[in-house]
């Protein structure tokens, strides 16, 4: 029991921090400022949790209290079973405690009328938990964990046991807190009373659901455009992703290698950007509208603003993903298997239809339903090719920031938004699993691959030339638009738009940024360096969890986690201003709920690349470490850590730059403060100053770019070193950057 | 790492569940201090999930395991004074010789320099002097179970845990490997468990041989009473082959037993026959043949094949086949020879039925 108590130790300690001296309550300039150091035994606000319940009048933080030395009661117990009962009994009966007086207390009072009814006025209300009130919280959790610990559950560890249950704090808070949350702000009205109407009005909404378009007159609803299209994008990826991997491994087509580039294209460009180029292109005053109108006299049109235009945006932004998926798949398709075919008299066409097409059903399922989610959640595209026209994503927005503020129509719109994309995701999980034939077993299958029919490999040629030349064009767009005065109106050649973004002047012996852009650029830094580490760290970390350990629920906790990675970013969005505005907590405007954001969205990636990278570390190094006298901490620390070094740059250079590239939840959680270049470059654009915008869309580009390449360097240069070092213990597999990628 | 404090392991009542599957249903064992015990058997018969109980990589559903006289039964492996050398040595690949040596050293608080020093004596110890910079991919398979078997020595532990240390070498170097395991536990002193599905090597290397069968102890015995005296007919087959027989016991006389077996009569000692019907262990090179007469028991050979230093025959008799193991090369009997059969006076056992 000596490590038992030590740990016991550590975590009073820590209780009594947060009841003595952290300050209870939120700190409006910011806690890491560290000002409330100053005056905190002064101001009311400021007073950590002792002077609060008894000089502040907020008795109720008695109980917690009286919780938090229940569980240290436990210190004096020394049968462990019983000990370990009293730890889980007060810590649970902590954090819920926590939660409860939390949700129930507000700033003026009861948060609900009725309680007021029922337990008479408050004197005084609270304001949003601070830090005192969180580690307190966490202290509970610890509690529950040590206690399971104690009583022998994953065979007494500590450590696997306290991750998981701060993992599992930390979800609930972060994706099923804020999803609940919404799901009840569909149902209040803005002042926050309890106002079903909306919801009933919302949900039945002709402008939702109408289906106009097909038996009558006029536009169909927004939910069944947004479908249409999604499943347009789907089948539009799908098909050209096949194309593109037919020809990259079926052929002998020269540029094989340029076409593998392409997968990493919709990793560094912001989501908006295709959409943007596009509007340079067929926009009214695009370079093609122009030029037909000159040579043909076709009259300009607005046919790209609507659901055609971001159709094309959108399968030109996720064909890379759908062909990176289904180059696996194609590859998969076992030789022997088409050889098979065609020593039983089946030609070329025969063996391409009857056996190569159906292995890989199950593949093309899968990448059509990335396309169909991707396309649901996108919202950088819409938002600049939709106008009128709408969809789910862009409704939702407008429905918090538009000229009518309408805070449950928008949590109608998300839950629609929501069940779209998590009934995909179900049907990719449950249905697709288990059902890929075209598995790499690892035996060496020396056949050579059947090649395409002829009318076929024409087809796919057809197909993906002309498109890889679009390809080309519309990023040409990116990089040339920066340069062009005004768009169609004055086409002369400029630096203008870099010099206002990204002007330097020195003054004063110092630099100063004096350029529109840096603000936001160096805040979208300062973020994603922040939050890369961060997600990198809990992704491992859960990775390590899901592949070594074995608990109850473990299917469960995994498949939560995934699931998160299937919720649209403006759901996330709409659902984090709504949890996170009010107590009990309040991060709305600060640069935390930004780093939340983008640690709990890019997680799952991180486990991914985890659990396929330890995979493939023989468990008994693990066991060896343990009965070498390591425990699991250390174990992490000392050997699967340095063993997982690919993973970990992977995990640290994705995160980097989603935090960067990504737009649909940020647009909701940016302040004036903290504003970060994609929803700047939105403005811009909503402004109608393209090229500014366009000029920072390159240059954010070229900013990954140059990321991508150093780390791929570090990690390529190491992964030889190690290679010759320990070959054969080990086979490092890269880490494939991105399967999913959610607007 | 001159002598070790060497502990005993109690198993009592030890029972073990995966989810419904019940490995192991009720084991007791003791093992002495200083002796070298092979937990043996066919896979899946619950050696390794025994061992691994030890280590505390499992915990048991119920019962408790006792090292030392003192109860382990839920503490982790890393509180347990039990070290392990691995099937697949679990070498850390990213750290060289003296690295993983000092690695549990390290973890168990010794400063880093003597735990490096401690480290380089283990490799003295176990020959490997000078090597200590190399990473295991730059050594031998013996050269690396060496060094997984001083990572795990230099812990002094009160039990060391080998679990197929074997398994990974050629057929030569395992002789020699398992002759250097053998040497440095005697040479040391500490108690071994030692887990093998390989009878030659358990027959090798044990003071005493644990054969278990569907999580249940078959028979636990030194390694000449296991071969000699085995208890059952899985137990004499699987320790070393066996043709298994009816026969009748018709007289025993203090250890003295006659047997009749088919018309043939035998006298063999035997602690534990009864008058009666019985079972006959009988070794494959404690028949045999007799081409030129035809008393007692007959039989016709079936097949044979020649192994240079011996051959091998399968013969047909009224009491079921036998599988015969004959040295005496030079006489070559082909198929369909008649011949009488006959036993030798070791290498047969009475059995339970």
């Amino acid at each position: 029991m000596q490590s038992g108590n030590k740990r016991l130790d550590y975590l009073l300690v820590m209780g009594l921090i947060s009841f003595l001296i952290l300050p209870w309550y939120r700190v409006e300039g910011g806690f890491f400022a560290f000002e409330w150091l100053s005056n905190f035994l002064s101001s009311s606000d400021l007073a950590p949790g002792i002077l609060q319940m008894f000089v502040e009048g907020r008795s109720w933080l008695v109980l917690a209290l009286a919780f938090f030395l229940l569980g240290a009661g436990a210190r004096f117990v020394s049968d462990a079973d019983k000990r370990g009962k009293l730890m889980v009994i007060a810590g649970g009966l902590g954090i819920v405690y926590m939660t409860m007086q939390g949700l129930a207390i507000s700033f003026t009072g009861w948060a609900w009328t009725f309680m007021d009814n029922n337990f008479g006025m408050l004197a005084t209300g609270q304001p949003a938990m601070g830090a005192g009130a969180i580690v307190l919280s966490l202290v509970f959790v610890l509690f529950i964990a040590f206690g399971f610990a104690e009583r022998g559950v994953m065979k007494g560890d500590a450590f696997v046991v306290g991750s998981i249950s701060v993992l599992i704090f930390l979800v609930t808070v972060f994706i099923f807190y804020p999803i609940g949350s919404m799901f009840v702000g569909s149902f209040q009205d803005f002042d926050g009373s309890f106002k079903p109407d909306g919801f009933f009005e919302n949900m039945q909404d002709p402008s939702i659901w109408s289906l106009n378009c097909v038996v009558g007159a006029g536009r169909c609803g927004v939910a069944w455009r947004t479908l249409t299209l999604a499943v347009m994008t789907g089948i539009g990826s799908t098909v050209l992703g096949l194309a593109f991997a037919l020809v990259a491994t079926r052929t002998n087509f020269p540029f094989k290698k340029g076409l593998r580039l392409l997968t990493v294209l919709p990793i560094i460009t912001p989501p908006f950007v295709i959409g943007l180029a596009l509007t340079l292109l067929f926009g009214r005053s695009g370079v093609v509208t122009e030029a037909l109108d000159f040579l043909f006299g076709i009259e300009p049109s607005r046919w790209l603003y609507g659901l055609t235009g971001i159709w094309i945006a959108q399968v030109l932004s996720f064909t890379p993903i759908s062909f990176l998926v289904l180059i696996g798949v194609v590859e998969g398709v076992s030789p022997s298997m088409e050889e098979a075919s065609q020593t039983l008299r089946a030609d070329r066409w025969r063996t391409f239809w009857k056996v190569s097409l159906p292995l890989m059903k199950p593949g093309l399922a899968n990448a059509f339903l990335i396309g169909f989610i991707e396309s649901m959640a996108d919202f950088g595209n819409p938002l600049v090719l939709g106008g009128s026209h709408g969809v789910l994503s862009t409704e939702i927005f407008f429905a918090v920031v538009g000229s009518q503020i309408d805070p449950s129509r928008a949590a109608v719109l998300a839950i629609v938004l929501l069940s779209f994309t998590l009934t995909a995701f179900l049907a990719q999980r449950l249905w697709l699993s288990g059902k890929n034939f075209a598995t790499v077993t690892g035996k060496g299958d020396s056949g050579q691959h059947a090649g395409l029919p002829k009318s076929l490999s024409i087809s796919v040629y057809g197909i993906v030339i002309p498109w890889m030349g679009f390809t080309l064009v519309v990023y040409g767009m990116i990089i040339f638009g920066g340069f062009v005065k005004t768009w169609g109106l004055d086409n002369s050649l400029t630096l203008e738009h870099y010099a206002r973004a990204f002007s330097v002047d020195f003054e004063d012996g110092a630099f100063v940024w004096t350029g529109v852009a840096w603000n936001s650029f160096w805040t979208t830094m300062e973020i994603a360096l922040i939050s890369a580490p961060l997600t990198a760290a809990v992704g491992l970390l859960t990775a390590y969890i899901i592949v070594r350990q074995t608990f109850a629920g473990k299917n469960a906790f995994e498949f939560a986690l995934m699931m998160s990675f299937a919720i649209p970013g403006t759901v996330i969005g709409i659902s984090y201003i709504m949890a996170f505005n009010l107590p009990p907590l309040e991060m709305t405007g600060s640069a935390l709920i930004l780093v939340a954001c983008f640690v709990f969205r890019n997680m799952p990636v991180g486990v991914r690349g985890g659990v396929a990278a330890m995979s493939q570390i023989d468990k008994s190094l693990d066991e060896a470490s343990l009965t070498l006298k390591a425990n699991s901490a250390r174990t992490l620390r000392k050997v699967i850590l340095p063993l997982l070094r690919p993973a970990i740059t992977a995990a640290l250079v994705y995160s980097f730059v989603r935090a960067i590239t990504s737009i649909s939840a940020v647009i909701f959680l940016v302040s004036a403060e903290y504003n970060m270049a994609t929803s700047y470059i939105v403005g811009l654009v909503e402004n109608g100053e393209y090229g500014i915008a366009i000029a920072y869309s390159s240059m954010l580009i070229f900013v990954m770019i140059t990321v991508i390449t150093v780390f791929q360097l570090l990690v390529g240069e190491r992964r030889l070193r190690r290679e010759n070092r320990v070959s054969g213990l080990i086979k490092s597999r890269k880490f494939r950057m991105s399967q999913e990628k959610t607007a | 790492m001159t002598t070790l404090k060497s502990g005993s392991v109690v198993f009592e009542n030890v029972r073990k569940d995966f989810g419904t599957f019940t490995a192991i249903p009720d084991l007791s064992l003791t093992i002495e201090p200083g002796n070298l015990v092979t937990l043996l058997g066919p896979s899946g018969c619950g050696k390794t999930t025994t061992l691994r109980m030890l280590a505390g990589l499992e915990h048991p559903t119920s019962g408790k395991i006792l090292i030392g006289g003192k109860d382990v039964t839920m503490l982790p492996a890393h509180e347990r004074d039990v070290s392990m050398v691995f099937q697949s040595y679990a070498l850390f690949p990213h750290m060289n010789a003296v690295d993983n040596v000092a690695y549990g050293l390290e973890s168990s608080g010794f400063k880093k320099k003597e735990a490096r020093e401690r480290a380089e004596d283990g490799l003295v110890q176990v020959g490997l002097e000078g090597m200590g910079h190399r990473l295991p991919a730059e050594l031998s398979g013996g050269q690396q179970q060496r060094v997984a078997v001083a990572r795990a020595l230099v812990l002094e532990p009160q039990v060391l845990l080998l679990d197929e240390p074997l398994s990974n070498l050629d057929a030569r170097l395992r002789r020699k490997v398992r002759t250097d395991i053998r040497e440095l536990q005697q040479r040391l002193g500490f108690t071994a468990v030692y887990v093998t599905h390989d009878q030659d090597e358990a027959l090798a290397v044990s003071d005493r041989i644990v054969v278990m069968k569907d999580g249940k102890i078959a028979q636990s015995d030194t390694p000449q009473n296991l071969y000699d005296e085995p208890v059952s007919a899985f137990i004499a087959d699987f320790m070393g082959e066996a043709n298994v027989i009816s026969c009748e016991v018709i007289e025993q006389a203090g250890d003295l037993a006659t047997i009749n077996v088919g018309g043939l009569q035998h006298k063999l000692t035997s602690k534990r026959a009864k008058v009666g019907q019985a079972k006959l262990a009988v070794r494959p090179g404690a028949v045999t043949l007799d081409p030129d007469t035809d008393t007692g028991l007959g039989g016709e050979i079936l097949t044979t094949a020649y192994l240079g230093d011996h051959v091998e025959y399968e013969v047909e008799t009224p009491v079921g086949n036998f599988f015969v193991i004959d040295h005496a090369v030079e006489r070559f009997l082909s198929p369909k020879t008649t011949v009488s059969i006959g036993f030798r006076n070791r290498g047969l056992a009475l059995i339970d039925a």
